[in-house]
């Protein structure tokens, strides 16, 4: 065998090997033999890091000498719901610079739920001759002064994308650091600043850039600035909208009728701020090309939501707020047959009372009528078992089931059983199901039938459900392929946790909070497996100093080959076999 | 791995029911589950007071709860509050600010603006470590007294503070003892709008 391996000359196999994209299977080529591993780490040139501090730098650039493209993820994912304490961690600059100094031709840096910082973006400005693509996603710590850094130096940026990113935003005037001369953008996506840039210096930008596919806007943009934009950029596959209203007046509404008809690559649409809904018509004539719809930030009333997706017959993709109610999801049912993926959003979250007539038939409606839906994410008000198992017989294609009753804790509202049987029948029939988040009042049962179904579960996010432990060790011994677990306020402990300690290095992490699991259960976790980094987190002071058996606040556990961190907070420890000695 | 404290009914899987009434007991409270969620699993006494409040408003006070990210809370917000502008004096500092309260989504949020604002004089600390903080951050209300921040819920605050200041804790002298956990638990237990 190993002869025959080295009679492939190096080329070929990287000529090969340059088939393979996806990380598993490079993973997998790696560990042929150790040839295979020298040729796969000197040709590999983009890395997916899932957890910031699962790996350092070092160890990274030792492995891989010439890396183009580089995700890193740092958060866990309850930090989008003010979960994890401010200064828990998720530094990026520490990254930049070691990326800097070995990587000189890195083009692609992703960020996710990290902390980046005006420093590292001018290190990154100033680092990559070659640097096309910034995508910053959940992440915060900057302002618009590293945007400006960005802007004015890297002259081949093709794609700038801030999504959903809390910037200090300090005035507009970044946008005019990109030079006159600069003309490579593809991408730009600042639909979360608030300041107001120039006109003119937008338009310019826009103009000049014809390779522009994809213009998010934010909301300082009105209305009829839009048309100006869109005349410059007809190429235009994905927009979104700055705010949809301006005065009345009776040329706004024809000039971007115009404007938009103009764009016929047009496919994606988001934006609708402060929706005016009489300017709404003035995006029929691109309804049919659309495979992507984000109406998720837009009051708009079910009859005109209606009148709008009802002209979307290629629709792959809605986000909506619940206005669209159970008779506007009836009418996407009927229209969007090529619907793969819908998100419901509430559009009063903190209310008990339904504001809007929106329930489980709704959710009924769309696993019947439409064969292709994979990916649901809704959140409604009541459910029932019966629905669920209907859902479940309709749709068992589902890859994303995450459902959320308002109300923690509500059971079936017919039965006022737990959903428990609701819950088994789309594990059981959703062969393909990764990705699953349970609401309702949900016993250990629940879990039982996850554990025995759920086999192709990657990740599952658990909240204010089961009575036991046994709940716990049902998904922890069952889901074979289980890598982030996230629960918050369940009432598991020690046991499941302890007894299936081998399994959490299986995964990518686990996250438990309002849970309880004590202190001592921690320490133990921490000594016993030395691949894990074990943090509590713990803003009432270091659990040292109250009794072992309390429960800590937070637990977030992660594998990881870079051993414990160092840029800890003073409510957050790592447990190891030091950690007795260690205190605050 | 060690399985000492363990028992083997750890891995019994039972099928049936869970016992006892609890999920009769659950449904009977239904009504008020959501705003007692914060006072149960040993997580800090909260105040009587306070769910009562939360009772009456019939609105959420559990963090992170409902799971709507923090960006798309934010857009919400900023779709529902008017500006609420109000004067920020700090002792020591020559002039005064003008904070949107509006735009904050709790008390953390808030102490984060105002450390912002006047540099770091540790405003934040007061949520890490209340005895270092030199500084106690009070509200005038409606009536015209002087509160100390963070003892009511965080919309309660918004309609009744008229302006803020950031006072010397050694001024305090005056005022008996300065229960600054209040701000502290508050900024712990803090629910977005």
């Amino acid at each position: 065998m190993l002869k025959m391996a080295s009679s492939f000359p190096e080329e070929v196999l990287e000529h090969v090997f340059s088939f393979l994209q996806s990380d598993g299977d490079r993973n997998s080529i790696s560990m042929v033999c150790k040839s295979w591993y020298e040729i796969e780490r000197w040709c590999r040139r983009r890395i997916f890091v899932g957890n910031c501090y699962a790996v350092s730098p070092r160890i990274l650039i030792r492995r891989f000498p010439d890396v183009r493209s580089i995700t890193l993820k740092g958060k866990p994912h309850f930090a989008d719901f003010n979960l994890v304490p401010e200064g828990w961690g998720g530094y990026v600059y520490p990254w930049i610079v070691a990326l800097a100094s070995a990587y000189p031709w890195l083009e692609e840096i992703r960020l996710k739920r990290m902390v980046v910082t005006d420093e590292s973006l001018e290190l990154i400005a100033k680092s990559f001759k070659n640097f096309k693509l910034l995508v910053l996603s959940s992440c915060e710590g900057f302002s618009t002064d590293g945007l400006a850094s960005i802007a004015a130096n890297c002259r081949n940026l093709q794609e700038l994308d801030l999504h959903e990113s809390d910037v200090e935003d300090l005035s507009g005037r970044w946008l005019s650091h990109f030079p006159d001369t600069y003309t490579s953008l593809v991408s730009l996506n600042i639909a979360c600043l608030g300041s107001e840039v120039s006109f003119s210096a937008l338009e310019r930008l826009v103009g000049r850039c014809p390779n522009l596919r994809s213009l998010r806007l934010h909301r300082a943009v009105p209305l009829d600035r839009l048309s100006n934009l869109l005349h410059r950029a007809p190429q235009l596959v994905e927009l979104g909208t700055g705010a949809y209203s301006a005065e009345l007046r009776p040329d706004v509404l024809s000039n971007l009728s115009s404007a938009l008809s103009a764009c016929r690559e047009l496919k994606s649409l988001s934006g609708f701020w402060d929706v005016v809904p009489t300017y709404l018509p003035a995006v029929y004539s691109i309804c049919p090309g659309l495979t992507s719809l984000n109406l998720s930030y837009a009051i708009i009333q079910s009859p005109d939501l209606i009148k709008l997706v009802s002209q979307c017959p290629n629709l792959q993709r809605l986000w909506v707020l619940d206005y669209i109610e159970d008779v506007g999801l009836d009418a996407l049912a009927v229209s969007c047959k090529d619907l793969r993926e819908l998100r419901v959003f509430p559009s009063d979250p903190f209310v008990l009372e339904a504001n809007v007539s929106l329930t489980e038939q709704g959710l009924i409606s769309v696993s019947e009528g439409c064969p292709k839906l994979q990916s649901v994410l809704y959140f409604c008000r009541q459910m029932s078992n019966e629905a669920l198992i209907t859902i479940a017989r309709n749709q068992p294609n589902f890859t994303c089931f995450r459902l959320c009753i308002i109300e923690p804790r509500t059971p079936d509202y017919l039965t006022l059983e737990p959903l428990d049987v609701g819950f088994g029948a789309i594990v059981e029939h959703c062969k393909d199901l990764t990705r699953l988040s349970v609401s309702g009042l949900l016993t250990d049962r629940a879990f039982e039938y996850i554990g025995t179904y759920g086999k192709k579960l990657e990740m599952l996010s658990l909240a204010f459900a089961g009575d036991s432990d046994l709940g716990l060790h049902h998904v922890l011994s069952g889901c074979d392929n289980l890598r982030k677990l996230e629960i918050r306020d369940c009432p598991f402990g020690d046991k499941a946790l302890l007894a299936n300690a081998a399994k959490l290095e299986t995964m990518r992490s686990l996250w438990m909070s309002s849970c309880s699991v004590s202190y001592g259960a921690c320490k133990l976790l921490g000594q016993k497996l030395p691949r894990l980094n074990v943090e509590v987190i713990d803003e009432r002071g270091h659990p040292a100093s109250r009794p072992e058996s309390l429960p800590v606040e937070k637990l977030y556990i992660y594998r990881s080959v870079a051993g414990p961190r160092f840029d800890m907070p003073n409510f957050v420890w790592t447990m190891d076999e030091n950690s007795a000695l260690r205190l605050t | 791995m060690a399985k000492e404290g363990l028992g083997l009914e750890i891995t019994e899987l039972r099928l049936g029911l869970p016992s006892g009434p609890r999920s009769v007991d659950k449904i009977k409270e239904k009504k008020r589950v959501f705003s007692e969620i914060n006072g149960g699993d040993g997580n800090g006494a909260n105040s009587g007071d306070r769910d009562d409040y939360r009772k009456s408003q019939a609105k959420s006070q559990v963090v992170g709860w409902p799971p709507v990210c923090s960006y798309r809370r934010k857009v919400y917000s900023l779709n529902e509050t008017s500006k609420m502008y109000v004067k920020v004096s700090m002792d020591g500092a020559p002039f005064l600010r003008k904070i949107d309260l509006g735009m904050h989504n709790g008390y953390a949020d808030l102490a984060l603006a105002l450390e912002k604002l006047f540099g770091c004089f540790g405003i934040g600390e007061v949520l890490k470590d209340a005895d270092s903080c030199e500084f106690a951050p009070i509200y005038e209300d409606k009536d015209g007294d002087w509160m100390l921040a963070g003892d009511v819920p965080w919309e309660m605050f918004l309609e009744s503070c008229k302006r803020l200041r950031i006072m010397k804790r050694s001024d305090a002298k005056g005022f008996g003892v300065l229960e600054s956990k209040g701000f502290l638990k508050a900024t712990m237990k803090d629910e977005p709008k």
